[in-house]
């Protein structure tokens, strides 16, 4: 029993364990995932990152430990930004003859969800420095936390909104849209990459072809567009 | 090779992005500039065939990526605890609102450019 205790000090102290902790549960989830026919409440981040958070608390290993393995898959986001050019450059026919359409849906549903996430925040009293943290959710994490540093909010926390946003839309996208009705796949990719960045996009992915190429176009456009506005617009408030 | 070659390119287009981004003091961020410099190699088949490789197998785990931020929220259980469900409304609505006007935008939009397409 002593020799476990000590072998598990060690093991845990050492950037091994967080990274394959993160992996293997990863791949757990994605078989069972696989398993029950890619039903949305079976969204492999999600059990995850709950699985891990608790494994984490009961065995009393602090985040940043678990997070001294872990990130190098963090890492990989930025480099995942960049190869977001991929996908807009696979449409790039598409992407120039709808650009109007394309951005300005962007331009819409991106703002939407940024105002109403503030406006629902701020009725129901949140303090200023969370509702800064709300406004840039819909951004994929990496690029969520740069826009709230710049706009006075708090860039960890902006992370984890993004990730809860992200899961929201990957979850109940598919009966939102399905109430809403008549919509394409090229649409509903579209919306998840918009609202929901990354993790709506990886869902779109997944389930069809079509939506996860427009779910990819929306999420590139959205970071730019997010970027470039979201602190011009912050400055009036 | 063409996995590392293509993961060489997006490393080298995120770092050119962050000193572009620093030097010129640009309102986006580091790989965000560097998204939009690998845009313009692509044209050139040198780049476009290694990226396309790596490209394709970051984002199909795109998703795994995002779990080391996810568990950092254990570290916020106290603003959780004390505003959890009044953020978790905010969230869940707002991101409703999102996803349904982005994709009635966008449908209004690409009807109006091409009436004549049967409506599915």
């Amino acid at each position: 029993m002593q020799d476990f205790v000590q072998l598990w000090v060690y093991l845990s102290a050492t950037p091994l364990f967080g990274l394959t902790a993160t992996i293997v549960t990863y791949v757990l989830a994605q078989t069972l995932y696989l398993r029950v026919g890619q039903a949305p409440w079976a969204n492999p981040v999600l059990w995850t990152v709950l699985v891990l958070a608790v494994l984490l608390t009961l065995s009393g290993t602090p985040y940043p430990r678990y997070f001294s393995g872990a990130q190098f898959i963090h890492f990989l986001l930025g480099p995942a930004v960049v190869a977001l050019a991929w996908p807009l450059w696979q449409r790039r026919v598409e992407l120039r003859r709808r650009a109007g359409a394309i951005v300005l849906a962007s331009l819409a549903g991106g703002a939407a969800a940024s105002a109403s996430a503030v406006a629902i925040g701020w009725a129901l009293g949140l303090p200023e420095t969370l509702l800064r943290s709300l406004a840039p959710k819909s951004v994929t994490a990496p690029v969520a936390m740069g826009i709230a540093e710049q706009i006075g909010g708090i860039p960890a926390l902006a992370a984890v909104f993004a990730v809860l946003t992200g899961l929201v839309g990957a979850i109940s996208g598919k009966y939102l849209f399905d109430a809403i009705g008549g919509l394409s796949m090229p649409a509903r990719g579209f919306a998840l990459g918009t609202a929901s960045h990354g993790i709506g996009a990886a869902r779109a992915l997944q389930v069809n072809p079509d939506a996860g190429a427009y779910a990819g176009l929306a999420l590139g456009v959205q970071v730019i567009l997010a970027a470039l506005l979201m602190p011009l617009v912050a400055r009036w408030f | 090779m063409a996995f590392l070659s293509g993961l060489a390119w997006l490393l080298l287009c995120q770092t050119a992005g962050e000193l572009l981004a620093r030097l010129w003091q640009l309102p986006l961020p580091g790989p965000v500039v560097g998204m939009l410099l690998l845009l313009l190699a692509l044209r050139w088949p040198l780049v476009r065939t290694p990226v396309g490789v790596v490209a394709d197998a970051l984002l199909a785990h795109l998703s795994l990526l995002f779990v080391p931020v996810g568990v950092g929220v254990m570290t916020h259980l106290g603003l959780l605890s004390q505003y959890g469900l009044r953020m978790l409304v905010a969230i869940v609505l707002s991101t409703w609102i999102g996803l349904a006007v982005t994709a009635l935008v966008l449908r209004w939009l690409l009807r109006r450019a091409s009436p004549a397409e049967p409506t599915p």
